[in-house]
């Protein structure tokens, strides 16, 4: 009955090779690599002179529930909410294993981190607001993003504003979320359930403001709710945002809303402070262990194996 | 809607079995009553990723159609849940494709839909997959050898009950540690819907060096109430997909 976790071997596509689709014989040529996580592999690609980033995986059905949630997004009109599907097929190798990909809109940008670390702080508001903003849109669709992290964000440029890619964790309200990262959860740091509410977003969002402050993370310690106090306070140089962040981890704010009203008024007020280089902590043996965690949480990435 | 209600064993070790029936055997008899069987194998912090005398791990899963998976302890919290997941999706995928062979009358796995219907079926996977009743055996193997890693094993089952609570299915959860001193395997935790409280569960560690897997396998078989063995997903429960 259950075909056995099948020994598919996983897929890698070289620079130049054209892909064709199995269902729609579109063409697609390679050019690079963009990233991989646990999941699958994301490259840019040419197609009809445009540039286009396809996601490949051995997880057919990742794929397909990404998809599922891409196509729901690009029911909001007017509105990203991350990047827009092209199309979605089969890619037959020479040997007959099939592995499902899709084709969507080419995101470029920088990383948070770095787009904050070249140009000041002062930007991570208006960031913050358009992102919180979209994250309000989400939430009204009866969706929760689940992973959001900062390697799941891209700074977009002209405007300069933040999109999510990766939508692998997105989880309708009230049900158990998909994906997550140890770092950015909720229940990894005791302050809440797994379970998807707006909330949950939120504290996620705590957390990859922190993480710029923090870019290798730190450990949670024996009191991690303390330790999470203790670290804004050392870092944050920004009142309103350690404020704000406080509030956040406490799951004092339920809404998408509320903290963009929150940025609004302080983000309007007039400013008197000069603005400042993010100082990076770093705490160097902590990766490793992070690293093994959020390998294996995708390994499996849970639900979805072969079929 | 209602879902079916799935069963898994997971079998938590860090060595081979080394007394008793051979335990891919008896995993194989386990999934023939409906019984998931999925192994987690931890690692030394000290040995490399090409283990010695976990061989046994994968092939024991396989048996039991489940899931297999061998990390070092630091990983072995979001081990288990991403493990007990994905063995739920591919049982949930195994009934769903049985049921497409039903309606289109022929061999038809999800994977051969076009991509448009596969999206649809994967929802349904999602849906059941969200609602299902999940009763879970923990099989943690305490011999000599585990007992600087069954601290690791508490706080990964504890995230486990977190996880799996978050869904709006039922669970239920119960520990058992083998070998037990007279028995295969010993009760610790009696079936209940959360693991949240737990706190050293694992006291009593025997200090030999006797791994009999298989025998603490078959024994965890008959834990999950002898009305329930021998029962699958049913009709009933399938007719509730296509409403989907
Ligand atoms: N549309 C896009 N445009 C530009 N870059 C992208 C796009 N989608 C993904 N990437 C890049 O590829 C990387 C990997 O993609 P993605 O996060 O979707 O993979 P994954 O396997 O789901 O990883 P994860 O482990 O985070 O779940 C991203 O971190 C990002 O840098």
């Amino acid at each position: 009955m259950i075909s056995p976790t099948s020994k598919k071997p996983d897929v890698r596509l070289r620079k130049g090779q054209i892909i064709i689709g199995k269902w729609h014989k579109r063409q697609y040529q390679v050019i690079r690599l963009l990233g991989s996580g646990a999941i699958g592999t994301v490259y840019l690609c040419l197609y009809q002179n445009r540039k286009v980033a396809l996601k490949m995986s051995i997880q057919s059905a990742a794929i397909t529930s990404e998809v599922n949630v891409l196509k729901s997004f690009q029911a909001v009109q007017g509105h990203h909410l991350g990047p827009a599907l092209i199309d979605v097929d089969d890619y037959v190798t020479s040997a007959g294993h099939h592995y499902a990909f899709y084709i969507m809109e080419y995101i470029s940008g920088d990383t948070l981190t770095s787009f904050i670390n070249q140009n000041g702080n002062q930007w991570l508001s208006p960031l913050l607001l358009g992102l919180v903003k979209d994250l309000e849109v989400l939430h009204k669709q009866g969706y929760v993003f689940g992973d959001l992290k900062l390697e799941n964000l891209i700074v977009a440029r002209n405007p300069a504003k933040l999109r999510w890619v990766d939508v692998g964790g997105t989880t309708w309200k009230g049900r158990a979320i998909k994906e997550y990262t140890e770092f950015y959860d909720r229940a990894y740091w005791g302050c809440g359930t797994r379970k998807a509410d707006a909330g949950y977003d939120l504290f996620a969002l705590a957390m990859v403001i922190l993480r710029v402050y923090y870019p290798d993370g730190f450990a949670r310690g024996q009191n991690p709710r303390k330790t999470l106090r203790q670290k804004i306070d050392q870092a944050v140089d920004i009142e309103p945002l350690k404020h704000l962040l406080k509030q956040l981890v406490d799951q004092t704010f339920h809404e998408a809303g509320q903290v963009h009203r929150f940025l609004l008024t302080h983000a309007m007020k007039r400013q008197t402070t000069r603005a400042k280089q993010v100082q990076p902590i770093n705490e160097p043996l902590y990766p490793v262990v992070e690293m093994i965690g959020v390998l294996t949480v995708g390994a499996g990435y849970c639900l979805y194996l072969m079929l | 809607m209602k879902a079916g209600n799935l069963k898994q064993i997971l079998l938590i070790t860090d060595g081979c079995s080394n007394q008793g029936e051979n335990p891919a055997m008896v995993a194989s008899l386990v999934a023939e009553q409906g019984i998931t069987v999925n192994v987690i194998g931890i690692l030394e912090d000290t040995q490399s990723e090409q283990p010695e005398g976990l061989e046994e791990v994968e092939d024991v899963a396989v048996n039991g159609r489940g899931v297999s998976q061998i990390v070092y302890q630091q990983a072995l919290t979001q081990t288990v849940q991403t493990v007990t997941k994905q063995a739920m999706t591919e049982t949930l995928q195994g009934v769903v494709n049985h049921e497409l062979k039903h309606i289109l009358g022929q061999e038809t796995t999800i994977e051969e839909l076009p991509p448009e219907q596969r999206g649809e079926v994967m929802e349904v996977v999602d849906e059941l997959g969200e609602t299902c009743s999940l009763e879970v055996l923990v099989l943690v193997d305490t011999s000599a050898s585990m007992a600087n890693k069954l601290l690791a094993v508490q706080e990964a089952l504890i995230d486990l009950s977190i996880s799996m609570n978050a869904r709006m299915g039922d669970n239920r959860f119960a520990v058992y540690q083998f070998p037990g001193r007279k028995k295969p395997i010993q009760q610790l935790v009696d079936w209940t819907s959360r693991l949240d409280s737990i706190s050293s569960i694992f006291s009593k560690i025997s200090s030999g060096g006797i791994t009999p897997t298989g025998p603490a396998l078959k024994e965890a078989m008959y834990q999950f109430g002898k009305k329930s063995l021998r029962r699958r997903f049913r009709k009933d429960d399938l007719s509730n997909i296509e409403e989907a």
